[in-house]
């Protein structure tokens, strides 16, 4: 036993926070793409052209059913192999995208259903076509409902990060083993690790609160009571 | 030549077989009232009609174009099928108004995209609609803060923004409270004045009766009845409409 020792954390705070930044940015990266590949794959699983939904299916059910280390493992050093060499921080950003989109597609996917269908019979009657129907009408309502389980999807995608370390990429995680093969001090140094990383996902889920309460609380209530009323 | 023309109209899903060779003719500017018990398959008429389901046999003409198929029977493009929709307005038991969009919102949406009407046009059109069903003050409403009867008035001004040849009107007044029925009905009762063409499925008798010009019944997904409120009322001809205006007056 020892002393917690405050002046390691002194001395290393600037790499771990550089860390951080890393991590940051690979989760806005991982997110950005994540959320074009989510919402293409759930209008793929939502059309009327079966191979398009057996696509997404495939993809959704491939990628949810693999370990995110593994896919990492596989675009960074298999990839190569067949003559597809990605740089680390390509290969990270591709990796956490592909993965949180199919995670998102199921989100999206699932708040785009609950739409009411009448909501909808209602904008084709009008002459709205299925795009803008799909635009106008489906997605803001489903945004309001996707939100929470959104966030928890951002959540883990922060965390997700810290696989990045084994594929030579600096993270938050990555900057703390470093720091204490170093100083030899895990105690602190995790824990702190570990408290930055819970400071990003509150702050995170404070964000998402007050988003929900601003625009989604209404739309999503409304929804919810047209649901209830005939019956979904 | 009748506004709306249906000819052995069959709608099936699966092995179950709603419509079984409807035929239906209404004149311009004319009220047909549709009764019939539920689950006869009035719904999916009015829907066939707005070509919300693709019928599975028989022909149906709007103003003398057939809706969704070509004259050589080949489907029509979605964006040709989108403009016919536009021009024949639906008004549904459960308002669906889009509750993200306040009630002047959810009438210059489709005039906007649809018809590229201009906004400020849109808006102007929207609000004059809004006045005629006694609504002006509440454009800025969001659907959840309005009532049943006001929310129904709204749809029914957004579904006259696109200016449509013929409304189809679904039980608009079943999920209503009572105290608020009269005030859609009384816009109902306009629209008759004026001399839109209408089709309306409703359980309002007393209220078929005073505005329609034709009443039809429906059982079991064929039209069992057709004619004028005083015959039908007076001397329903057929067992089942007997049965039927027995059970409901
Ligand atoms: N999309 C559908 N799939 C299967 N059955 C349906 C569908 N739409 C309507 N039906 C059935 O068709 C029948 C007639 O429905 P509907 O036209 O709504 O009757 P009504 O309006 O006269 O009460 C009902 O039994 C209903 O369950
Ligand atoms: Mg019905």
């Amino acid at each position: 036993m020892r002393d917690f020792d405050f002046s390691v954390l002194i001395e290393w705070m600037p790499a771990l926070l550089e860390g951080l930044g890393i991590t940051v940015l690979y989760t806005i990266g991982g997110l950005a793409l994540g959320m074009v590949i989510g919402l293409t794959v759930a209008v793929m699983a939502l059309t009327r052209f079966s191979l398009l939904r057996i696509a997404a299916r495939v993809y959704v059910d491939a990628i949810r059913g693999t370990p995110l280390l593994l896919q990492l493992f596989i675009l960074y050093y298999a990839a190569p192999s067949v003559g597809f060499k990605l740089s680390a921080p390509a290969a990270g950003i591709l990796g956490l995208g592909i993965n949180a989109g199919a995670y998102l597609a199921e989100i999206f996917r699932a708040g785009i259903e609950a739409v009411p269908r009448p909501h909808v019979h209602a904008a084709r009657s009008l002459g709205l076509s299925y795009r803008q129907t799909l635009m106008r009408v489906e997605l803001p309502q489903a945004v309001a409902l996707v939100l929470p389980p959104m966030a928890g999807e951002i959540i883990n995608l922060v965390k997700s990060t810290s696989l990045l370390s084994t594929i030579a990429i600096g993270d938050l995680l990555r900057s703390g083993q470093i720091a204490v093969s170093v100083t030899f001090a895990p105690l602190e140094i995790y824990l702190m690790v570990g408290l930055l990383y819970l400071a990003v996902n509150l702050a995170l889920s404070a964000l998402v609160r007050r988003l929900e309460a601003r625009t989604g609380g209404r739309a999503r209530r409304e929804a919810q009571r047209l649901m209830a009323e005939v019956g979904i | 030549m009748a506004m709306i023309s249906v000819r052995g109209l069959k709608k099936h899903f699966g092995t179950l077989r709603i419509l079984n060779g409807v035929d239906l003719e209404v004149e311009r500017s004319q009220v047909v009232a549709i009764i019939g018990p539920s689950g006869s398959g009035k719904s999916t008429v009015l829907r066939c009609l707005s070509f919300l389901e693709a019928p599975t046999a028989g022909e149906i003409y709007v103003d003398g174009r057939r809706m969704g198929y070509r004259d050589n029977g080949r489907r029509l493009p979605d964006a040709v099928l989108n403009r016919q929709r536009a021009e024949i307005g639906m008004v549904f038991q459960s308002y669906n108004l889009w509750p993200h969009r306040t009630a002047l919102e959810n009438i210059i949406e489709a005039p906007i995209l649809v018809r590229r009407t201009p906004r400020d046009q849109a808006i102007a059109e929207a609000r004059s609609l809004l006045d005629r069903v006694g609504l002006l003050a509440k454009q800025d409403a969001y659907p959840s803060t309005l009532s049943g009867g006001q929310q129904q008035r709204v749809a029914i001004a957004r579904s006259l923004a696109m200016q449509p040849k013929v409304i189809l009107l679904d039980e608009v007044t079943s999920a209503l409270d009572p105290e608020t029925v009269h005030e859609v009905l009384d816009v109902i009762k306009d629209l008759a004045q004026e001399g839109m063409t209408l089709v309306l499925v409703t359980h309002e008798m007393a209220f078929a009766r005073e505005v329609a010009d034709r009443i039809v019944f429906m059982d079991e997904g064929v039209v069992l009845e057709d004619a004028p409120p005083e015959a039908f009322f007076g001397a329903p001809q057929h067992e089942r409409a007997r049965a039927f205006l027995a059970k409901i007056l």
